[in-house]
This record gives structure tokens, sequence and C-alpha cells, in this order.
């Protein structure tokens, strides 16, 4: 089968890569895993370089090739492979990965010595510190290029995962890390080999390409400019969700009518519709496959939230000098002049669906790959619902930030970089690793195991994914402090409590109210009050509770308050005292509070949820009421 | 219609477009409405222009009907459990629950006068103008000497039919389709004010009731209509919203369907989210879904021949005893020769994060994120005091810095379905002529993993050999392309979706037993028109020369290459062809031995006669023998 593929690790596991190499562990493990389950009869070989050990075929054949270990040889894919790659040993000498590359080449070979027959593939995984050795004859570069060579004339790809930046614990020598990058990059001139450079152990994880399914074209054919004007262009899925593919136990559903006596009806208000399909074939919307232009339009008349769906790629014909030139005039010319391009495609003969979309150029620093295009779903007029927000300009000035506020958020958004200048850029999607599917795999394997295994929790390395970077927060502390300080503590924890008190039925012991009710500042007016009679309750009752002569007046007014909330309620049309009686409540539990008389209070409480009607509204409004 | 169907995996997310539980919370959105229109004689005479190209003018009653009809075809069938009436007032008949007078409730039988719409509605509805002034006629309601006052008794009408269902479940609505900016014009004095003022109460009572009116006026450009009048107060417009309330061009009809459906969409939070900014800081933030793919429509299975709606069960059965179990909600995963069975609250549990919140991580420049970084529609978010007070200052100030600084904010969704990694796009207000375009907040764009996103352009790199990139006279030919192809106003509201338009046609056409299915336009074509003028074919024929050469003939590059795969298919159709002959394809069907051949053996015929080879053996067998007509 041509779509099988044999893969050789090349892994540096020398001293300078011990800190990584739990890392390295869980990306090649969980590499074979996604094998063992998609690509069952994929071969998979696994090389360290940077062990106190030799072994491997070459050295026996022809001597050298040091501190070298073939730890799997070629085969196919299988449980064990997972577990050893689960334990990789840690060498103890500096490893040259010319040697380990030349190794991974001679198994592939020896394996496969006809091209074609599979796809040949290296992946090498090192710092790219240690200076490979001088060679007898020629330079290290001659050395390097007639590998490289090799590998082309063999269909090799390779794939080079160098670690560096913070992940690397002792400085690197400059002179050998820019000879080995030198040296790289003639791999990369001469074969197909993708050079990532990663500098945390988040991206590090994202950088292998785990998935392997052969991707295949959504349409072949001619992007339309006019009728007379066409460019071969073939166009694939370049993001797509990645997700496994569970099925359901034991189900069998039950079918009595078979498909060919059902029909399908649709809602047409109450009136259920029938439509038959052949009747629905004669009438439905038979668009013509193609792929056109509608026009071009400036950047900014598409923003960015339309995009609807996951993202193409439209790439010129492969051997297709026309096609590619073509595409690349204009992917500069759009990008020299802002715009992009609007396309009806229809992918599919016999498709009934039209989609409308957007054309971005991709300009390719590359040498070896063409211009191209992405390509995102527009939606249609009925996808767009035209809902309406209050401007933030009409809003009240109270809830408008102030000068010294807008200042802090401008520092928090500027200082809290993802992307410095000139450094690695973090979570770039590219490079971010899905956590579920990581945990989903570990869960897998345990599971194989132990069919009871618990879920295991989070990967500590992916845990950078989903909560902010602690190096990131230190480093900004003042800019977090200070924005921490313009903006007080937000949540209003009184009044939500009371709304949780009233609806959890006031079944909160004393303990529960005194914590949970901030006390008020006991800064009230000492007026005697007999008997709520005054029309403001909310001021009377904040009075009287000052008038705190003796324990009896105390009680006295609790009571009074409680009659007259009953009594606002009772009498309430249709809501209209609520917001007063809630008033007094408020006030009348702060006064309990402050009083020491939290048993009055819930007891009261209590009461008022057994009252009659009326208090069904009272309750929901009062669950209704959210700011004060 | 071949629109996918959402699938039932657990990795899946399902939870974020609110119409997908429609059907759940029904209850909780309804919405009723009564339709409220003037039918007084100057309805009638006065006209407006029906579109900018057309000179024909129409009256504004019928611009208001057909306003009415469009949408009704539109709610039947995306919210049709809705409910709805249509009243008339300054009528001569009279038919109403109170008997007054001027007012008359349109219906059809089988319905409630609110209640759900039907075909029949529709259909009656659409042929009343030529029945009006026979039944229902058109009357001035509000006449000196009497105290009368249809206007009153129409809102009276619209408020008795709407008292049923709670006003915290259901949305209640009273639209009025009116040209008369001052209804009691023709009245003098303190019956005037008089008047007057018993309406604005009774609007008022309404409004209390959480009834909501609205006002879509008609006009003609020579006779503006005047808010301030009286409907300013009526339907509580303040003094800053009278400038934006006329819409600039609003007597034309599409205006006024576009407004109509504008209004006609009810805002529904999706989630209420909590943003944690630093630690110690987070606001509520509510979600909305602005965009969502629409799609034709729930399938109901019925019996082919009684249309009676089937009913789906399901059995579970147990693959070692094959006994009936109880539901399984277990899943499983072929791993390593063994199925890995898990629980629903495993699968859950490993896709639990953080729960529900948005954790801010950090910001990023806007050119960071690349055009690919995109999985499924974005989410709109807007700020909320309710729970925590500051949110929405806390959340301008952030708005504003990251527009100003151009910069996205990267945050961490913990959503239960599919955790992942969004992007946040500060969106400034966008008001055009009038109306909003754009709303003010952040657009939540939820992004790709490593393992979401494809290599394409790398795996080709080899096949390439050679890359040659345009020359600058190249693209200068692409740019002049480009500046004649030009679409100035483009917005992405102008296209229908074509195929859901034939669909809705169709059922329309089925459920109202019209005889022909109305023409749908595509609007998605290019203009071929725009691109025959002279100076785009130029433009076109020198960048064709500038990339591909002078004598470039295309039919010969499409023959000279025929790809590998179609070579592939060439030689094993001849070879399928020349097996085929050493079978007596009829007598093996006449005898009943198809059956009795390997698939290999059938999909000779098939491949032979360039039929499908797909299914199992009894499926080829069967078209095999559909194809011999047997």
């Amino acid at each position: 089968m041509a779509n099988k593929e044999a893969l050789v690790l090349l892994l540096d596991v020398g001293p300078s890569m011990h800190s990584v190499i739990p890392v390295i562990e869980k990306l090649c493990s969980m590499l074979v895993q996604k094998k063992l389950i998609y690509n069952r009869h994929d071969k998979v070989g696994v090389v360290l370089f940077g062990t106190k050990e030799t072994y491997n075929e070459l050295t026996l054949e022809l001597g050298g090739y040091r501190h070298v270990v073939v730890l799997k040889n070629l085969k196919d894919v299988d449980g064990d492979m997972v577990e050893a790659l689960q334990k990789l040993p840690r060498g103890t000498k500096d490893g040259d990965f010319l040697d380990a590359i030349v190794v991974g080449m001679d198994m592939l070979i020896k394996m496969y010595p006809k091209a074609n027959k599979v796809k040949k593939r290296l992946c090498l995984i090192t710092n790219a510190q240690c200076p490979i050795k001088a060679s007898i004859e020629g330079t290290k570069e001659e050395q390097v290029t007639t590998i490289a060579k090799q590998m082309s004339v063999h269909g090799t790809r390779m794939e080079s995962i160098i670690v560096r930046g913070k992940l690397c614990r002792k400085k690197a020598n400059k002179t050998t890390a820019s000879e080995n990058h030198r040296l790289l990059n003639i791999f990369s001139k001469e074969t197909s080999t993708r050079i990532v450079y990663v500098g945390n152990p988040v991206s590090l994880f994202g950088a292998l390409k785990t998935q392997n399914k052969t991707p295949h074209t959504v349409f072949r054919g001619d992007l339309e400019l006019s009728s007379k004007m066409k460019i071969k262009v073939w166009v694939y899925k370049k993001t797509i969700e990645e997700l496994p593919n569970l099925k359901k136990c034991y189900e069998s559903p039950d079918i009595v009518v078979p498909s060919d006596q059902r029909v399908r009806g649709y809602h047409y208000g109450p009136q259920l519709v029938p439509m038959s399909k052949v009747a629905l074939d004669a009438v439905k919307f038979k668009p013509e496959k193609g792929v056109k232009l509608l026009g071009f339009t400036n950047s900014s008349n598409v923003l960015r939230h339309y995009y609807m769906k996951d993202v193409n790629i439209f790439i010129p014909e492969p051997e297709n000098t026309n096609a590619m030139l073509a595409l690349s005039a204009l992917a500069r010319a759009m990008k020299e002049m802002n715009k992009v391009a609007i396309l009806r495609c229809v992918w599919r003969r016999g498709q009934t669906k039209v989609v409308i979309g957007v054309l971005t150029p991709n300009i390719s620093d590359k040498e070896n790959i063409p211009d191209s295009f992405y390509f995102n779903v527009l939606p249609f007029a009925e996808d767009v619902r035209e809902f309406q927000f209050p401007s933030f300009s009409k809003l009240p000035a109270a809830l408008q930030p102030n000068q010294q506020q807008l200042e802090a958020a401008a520092n928090l958004v500027e200082m809290l970089d993802l992307a410095p200048c000139g450094k690695e850029k973090a979570l770039l999607p590219d490079f971010t690793p899905n956590p579920v599917l990581e945990r989903f795999y570990r869960c897998l394997e345990l599971k194989s195991k132990n069919p009871g295994a618990a879920v295991p929790p989070i990967d500590e390395t992916l845990k950078k994914i989903t909560e902010p970077d602690s190096n990131l927060v230190l480093k900004n502390k003042s800019v977090i402090d200070s924005f921490r300080r313009c903006f007080e503590p937000n949540e209003n924890p009184r009044h939500k409590k009371l709304r949780r008190l009233l609806l959890e039925k006031s079944s909160s012991s004393e303990e529960d109210c005194n914590r949970d009710i901030t006390p008020l500042p006991s800064n009230l007016i000492e007026v005697k009050v007999d008997s709520v009679c005054n029309p403001t309750p909310p001021q009377v009752f904040e009075a009287m509770s000052g008038s705190r002569n003796t324990q009896d007046s105390v009680v006295k007014a609790i009571k009074d308050r409680r009659n007259k909330i009953f009594e606002l309620i009772d009498e309430s049309n249709d809501g209209d005292n609520y917001p007063e009686a809630l008033q007094c409540l408020t006030a009348l539990q702060e006064k309990c509070i402050v009083d020491q008389e939290s048993e009055q209070f819930n007891d009261f409480l209590r009461r008022l949820w057994n009252f009659d009607r009326n208090l069904q509204n009272f309750r929901g409004y009062l669950a209704s009421r959210d700011s004060p | 219609m071949d629109f996918e169907h959402e699938s039932d995996d657990p990795f899946r997310d399902d939870e974020d477009d609110p119409d997908a539980h429609l059907s759940l919370e029904k209850e909780s959105t309804k919405e009723y409405v009564v339709y409220l229109v003037d039918a007084s004689p100057k309805m009638f005479t006065s006209t407006c222009p029906a579109s900018a190209d057309d000179q024909k003018e129409e009256s504004h009653f019928h611009i208001a009907l057909s306003c009415i009809s469009q949408s009704l075809k539109n709610q039947i069938i995306n919210r049709s459990y809705d409910e709805l009436a249509i009243c008339f007032f300054n009528t001569r008949e009279k038919r109403n629950l109170q008997e007054l007078s001027g007012v008359f409730v349109f219906n059809v039988p089988e319905r409630d006068y609110l209640d759900r719409p039907t075909a029949r509605l529709i259909k009656e509805f659409d042929r009343i103008e030529e029945s009006f002034a026979k039944d229902i006629g058109s009357q001035h309601g509000i006449v000196p000497g009497t105290r009368e006052n249809s206007l009153y008794n129409a809102i009276w009408v619209a408020q008795a039919l709407l008292r049923k269902g709670s006003a915290k479940t259901v949305d209640k609505r009273v639209l009025l389709f009116t040209n008369e900016d001052d209804p009691f014009g023709c009245i003098k004095g303190a019956i005037k004010s008089d008047m007057k003022r018993m309406t604005l109460q009774r609007a008022k009572d309404a409004q209390d009731l959480g009834i909501s009116i609205e006002l879509l006026p008609l006009s003609h450009p020579s006779d503006p209509f005047n808010v301030s009048q009286l409907y300013a107060e009526l339907i509580g417009l303040e003094e800053d919203e009278l400038a934006d309330f006329m819409p600039s061009a609003g007597n034309k009809l599409e205006d006024m369907k576009d407004q109509l459906r504008k209004r006609m969409f009810k805002k529904r939070i999706v989630k209420k989210l909590k943003f944690i900014i630093v630690d110690g800081i987070s606001i509520e933030l509510n979600s909305y879904a602005l965009i969502r793919p629409t799609v034709p429509g729930a399938i109901t299975w019925l019996d082919s021949v009684t249309n009676q709606p089937l009913k789906s069960e399901r059995t579970f059965i147990c693959a070692d005893t094959g006994a009936l179990v109880e539901e399984s909600t277990k899943r499983f995963h072929p791993y390593k020769n063994q199925n890995i069975v898990f629980s629903t609250k495993e699968l859950s549990e490993i896709k639990r994060f953080s729960t529900g919140h948005l954790h801010l991580l950090g910001f990023k420049p806007l050119s960071c994120l690349k055009d690919y970084y995109n999985l499924k529609p974005s989410t709109f978010l807007y700020p909320s005091d309710e729970a925590m007070d500051g949110s929405i200052c806390i959340f301008i100030a952030l708005h504003r810095s990251m527009i100003q600084l151009k910069r996205f904010a990267v945050a961490f969704y913990g959503g239960s379905s599919r955790p992942q990694l969004v992007a946040l796009i500060a969106q400034d207000e966008v008001i055009q002529s009038g109306g909003q375009i754009e709303p003010p907040g952040m657009h939540m764009i939820y992004l790709p993993y490593s393992d979401d996103i494809r290599l394409v352009e790398e795996r080709h790199s080899e096949k390439v050999g050679m890359v040659t990139r345009a020359s600058n006279d190249q693209i200068k030919k692409a740019a002049d392309v480009i500046k004649r192809i030009d679409l100035k106003d483009f917005s992405i509201c102008q296209f229908a979706n074509p195929g859901l338009q034939r669909h809705y046609a169709v059922l329309q056409a089925l459920a109202l037993e019209e005889d022909e299915i109305p023409e749908i336009k595509d609007e998605t074509l290019p203009d071929e028109e725009g691109l025959a003028r002279p100076g785009v074919v130029k433009a076109l024929e020198e960048f064709k020369t500038s990339v591909y050469g002078e004598n470039y003939d295309e039919e010969c590059e499409a023959n000279a290459k025929p790809s590998e795969a179609s070579k592939k298919r060439k030689a094993q159709a001849e070879v399928a062809t020349k097996e085929c002959e050493n079978y007596d394809w009829s007598e093996l069907a006449d005898t009943g031995k198809l059956k009795d051949l390997t698939v290999v053996e059938l999909k000779y015929y098939l491949t032979a006669h360039n039929l499908p080879v797909s299914g199992k053996k009894e499926a080829l067998v069967s078209r095999i023998l559909t194809h011999m007509k047997k």
C-alpha cells in the first residue's frame, strides 16, 4: 500500500537533553498510540543517540557510529513500543545527530530497498548543541550534502525538531550551534525537510504532527476569474477538528419500517409536509460544479468574525508552472492592495449547496513552497442575526472607566504580551497540542492495561495552556497589581447572598447568616421612634435601629418592621410596593446583624416564605432583582 | 438536501447553538406578536415607489401587508412555535372579543385569534386585499363629533389578545403599522387632549403588563412621518433616540421588510460566562450567537403510505447474550485489538478543565491572528453587571485599549464539550444610516490546536520542483484585474442561500398547495454582464498573456497530462469490460445465479457499465438487476 509509512525516530538522549526527555516520551508514545489506532500497519523504529552504549548494524559492518543505539528495529507498531517510549533511557555522552541520521537511513533502505514502496520518514529531536564529528573525506558540509542527496534519491522526508531557548539547561556553544544550524539547513534545501525550533515544553509537545491521515482534495479544477481566464488549483482542508471517533455500545436501532417505505416530513407551522426523496431530487437546487470569482473587495469589508467554518487552502496544481505564476501574481497584488477575493464554490458534482467565501493571500516565505490562498466560508443573509446592543458611549457615566482605569487597562493589554518582539511567540496554535486529546489517549492506554483505571489528571506541561503563565504574571506583577487596584473587587456579596438566602427558603443557620452578610458601619442617626408610620420606611428603619436603648426596644423595632414589610407586600398592587419592601427587608437584615438578632431575622424570613399568594410574586420579584 | 446533520459524537460541540435546543426551551423563549395595521383611507391613497429602479407606486397598505406576509412565511419556517394575531383598525366592520368598533381581527378556521401561524392563514392573508373592501372595509375611526377612538380600541384589543401566557416566559409585542403621525389631527380643543391622554394611558397600561409596542411608520418623501406628534410618547422614545428612529430612507418596501426582519429577531443569551482577567478580578459576560448556519429544520420520518409520523425507538441488545438491556450510555474505542469502554461520566471527566470559565492568558497583536485559525462560527460577548458590579466598566476599559493598541486577547475557554483556546477580538460599534451594523463588544474566535492544522503546502513542496514567483510586471497586471473587478459595497448579508431558499419555496408550495414552485433567483452567480465589459475583458486578457504566455491553449493543457488516478481508472475500466464479456449476465440473472458470483466478478459488470461499485453484495446484485431491467 502506498499510504503506509515507515518512520524512524531519532532521539537525542544526551545529558543536555535530560530535562526535556519526559516531554519527548509523552510526545513519541502518543505518536505511536495514534498509529495504533489509525495506521496499524505503519512501521516505526527508534534510534537513540548520546547513549553510553553502542548498538547498531553499521557499527558491526563498518565500525564507527558510536553512542548510537537502535532501541527498536523497524516493525509494526504495538503496545510494547508505546511502553518502551514511555521510559526512555538517559544517555551520558554527547550525541552526533548526523550519525543517527545515517543509521536511520540505513534501516529504512535495508527494509525497503526500492523507492516509492512506502513513505519513508525520519524524525529527529535534538537540541543540536553537540558538534558532529569531522569527516575524513571532505568538509562537514560536503558530507551532509552527500547524505541529503541520498535521502532525496530514496524519497525520504525528514522532520527536525530543534529544542532551544529556556529548554536547554547549559548555554550552547555559539559556533557549534550556528554550524549545526547551517548543516541542518542543507537538509532542508536538498530534501523536503521541515525544521522546527521550539523553546518551551508546550510547543515541543505540539511540534510533531502526530496525525497522519492522507489529506484528500476538496476540489481539483479551475478557479474561474471569468469564463476565459481560469487557473488550475487544488483545494485541501487546512484546518479540521481532530476528534476521536467513539462508537456506542450494544446499539441496534430497531427499524421496523424499511427505509424505502419512509418519507421525510418537514414542519410548516403545525403541519407536517411530506417530501419524498424522488420529488425532492426533482425540484431541489442543483448548482453546477465550479469555483467562480465574484469580485475583489477591500479586506476591511470582511471582518474576521464572519469566518464560519474550518479553513481550506488553494494551492496551484502541482507541476503546473502557469498556475503557480498566476496564483502568485494574484496573491501578491492582493496583498499589496489590501484586497480579498469573494468566491462562489460548488466543490462537487451533484452537491446541493453553494458556498460563498473569502480568499485571502498566503505569501510563502520558503523557497520551495509556492504562494497560495486561504479560503474561509462566509455567512449567507439567513445566517446573520442582527441583534442590537447598547452603545458603550450611551451607557451611564457611572459605568464608564475613568482615565486612571483606562491607563491600567492599556498597560495590561500592552504588557501581558504573548508575542514579544524577536522572541518565540507563546501559544501559537500551530504548536499547541490539544490537551483533551492528550488526556484521552493517555486514558486509553491506561484502560487497555486496566479497564477500571481512573481518568488521569491533566498533564502538567499542558496545564500551561489552560492557565496564565506564572512567569509572565510574575514579570508583570506591578502592572497586574495596579490593574487590580484600579478596579476594586467587584462582586456584590451582600446582595447576592441575600438573594440566595431567600431562595434557599432561609434554611441557613445563624452562623451562616452572620458570615454571609457584611455588617454595615454604625453611622446612623439616633432618633426615638415608637412605631413605624412614616411614608419612607427604610430611613425610619435605620433610625429606629439606632435607638437601641434597651433590649426590648430592639425587639419591638424588629417586630414593627416585620409588620410593615408584611403590610407592604400584602397591600401591594401588581408589585408596586415590592421595591420598597425589598429595601425594608435589606435594611432589616443589616440591622439584625448589627444588633446580633440574626435569629429574629431568619425566623422572619421563614415566616415570610409561608405567607400568602401575593408573596409568590414577591419571591419572583426578589429573584429577578439583580442590582440594588 | 444534504445539509449535514449534527452527529452525536461526544467530542463534538453542541452546546452553543440555541436553536439546536429550541424544542427544549420553546416554552421559555416564545414570542407573541400582534400586528396592528392601520386600515384608514389614507393608507390606501398614500403611495411610495416600490423600488429604486421601478416607477410603479404601491400603497402603504399594500406595503404593510406584504411585509407581514413575508415575515409570516419566514416565521412559519424558523419559529413556528411563536404565536401571532393580525388586527386591522379604522375598519368599517368590527370583529373582536370586546365588540369594540373600528377594530377587526383577521383569522382563519381551526385557529385562535392569537395562535401559531398555519398554511391556511398565510394563504388567505395573501389574498386579503382582493376582498378587503367587501369584508372588512376602510373607514376613519376618529372623526369629530363622536368620541370613538379606534387607536385606543386597537391597543385595547391587542392587549386583550396578549393576555395569555406569563410575561416572564413569553415575549409580548405589538407591531403597529401606520402612516398617520397625528391621528387626532381632526379633533379640536379639550376633547382632543382628552382622547390623546386616554390613548397614551392605554398604551402605558399595556407596557406595564410587559407588552412592548413598536412602531413601523410609513411615509412619503414629500410628507415625512413626524414621530414627536404622538408616537414618541406612545412607544416611550427617549429624547436622544428620536433622531435615530426614522431611518433616512424608511419609505421603501425593501427597507421596511428589512426593518421588520431586524425587529423580529429576539436576542437570546446563549450562556453566561465568568471571565477571569487576573487573579482576583473577574467579570460577567453574556454570550450570543450572532452568526450561525441556518439549516432547513428537523426531519420527521413519515410512513410513505399513511404519511403518519414514525416513532423512533432504540433497543439495546447485549452483545454477549443477545438479551435486551437498559439503555447504555457507554461508548467504546478500539485499541490494541480490544474495545476500550468509556462511560459518559469518564468522557466528561476527560473533557473537564476549568468549568465553563474564560481565563485570560495574554494579548497578541492582531497580525498574529492568521486567516487559517478558524474552526467554527464565532460567538459574541457583551458584558453584564447583573451578578458582578463593575463588569461593564472593566470590559469597556479593556475593549478600548485593545482597539487602540490593535491587539487581541488569548484566553482559555473551559467549555464542557470542547475546552479550547480562543481569540477575543474587540469590535467597535459601526452605525450606518441610523442602524447598528456591528454592535460593540468582543467576538470569540475558536482557535485550532496543532492537531487540527494540516501542513498541506509542505506536503507538496517536493513535487513542485522549482518554485517560481510572479514578476513585478505580472503582479501589476493582476492588480489591474483587481481594480477592474471591484465589489465596492460588499457586505456579507447580501446573498441569500439559494439552496435554502429553494427548499423553503418547495416546502411552501407543497404546504399551500400552490401549483408552481416560485423561481428562486440565485444571487450568488457572478455578474456575467459586468465581466463582459471591454475594460474587464482587456485587463483579464493582458493578465492571462502575462502569466500564461502568448500561445497558451487551455484544451491542450487539460488533455496533456491525465492524472495518475484517471489513467488507473481508465485501465481498470478496460480490464472490467474485457472480463465482463466472459459472462452471460442475462442468463445468470434469469437463473438467479448472480449471487453465486464473487463480489469482484460482480464489479466487472458494474465498472463496465459505469455504475457505482459501493455497497454490500446484495446491493450490487440488485443494482445489476435494476440496470438489466429485470
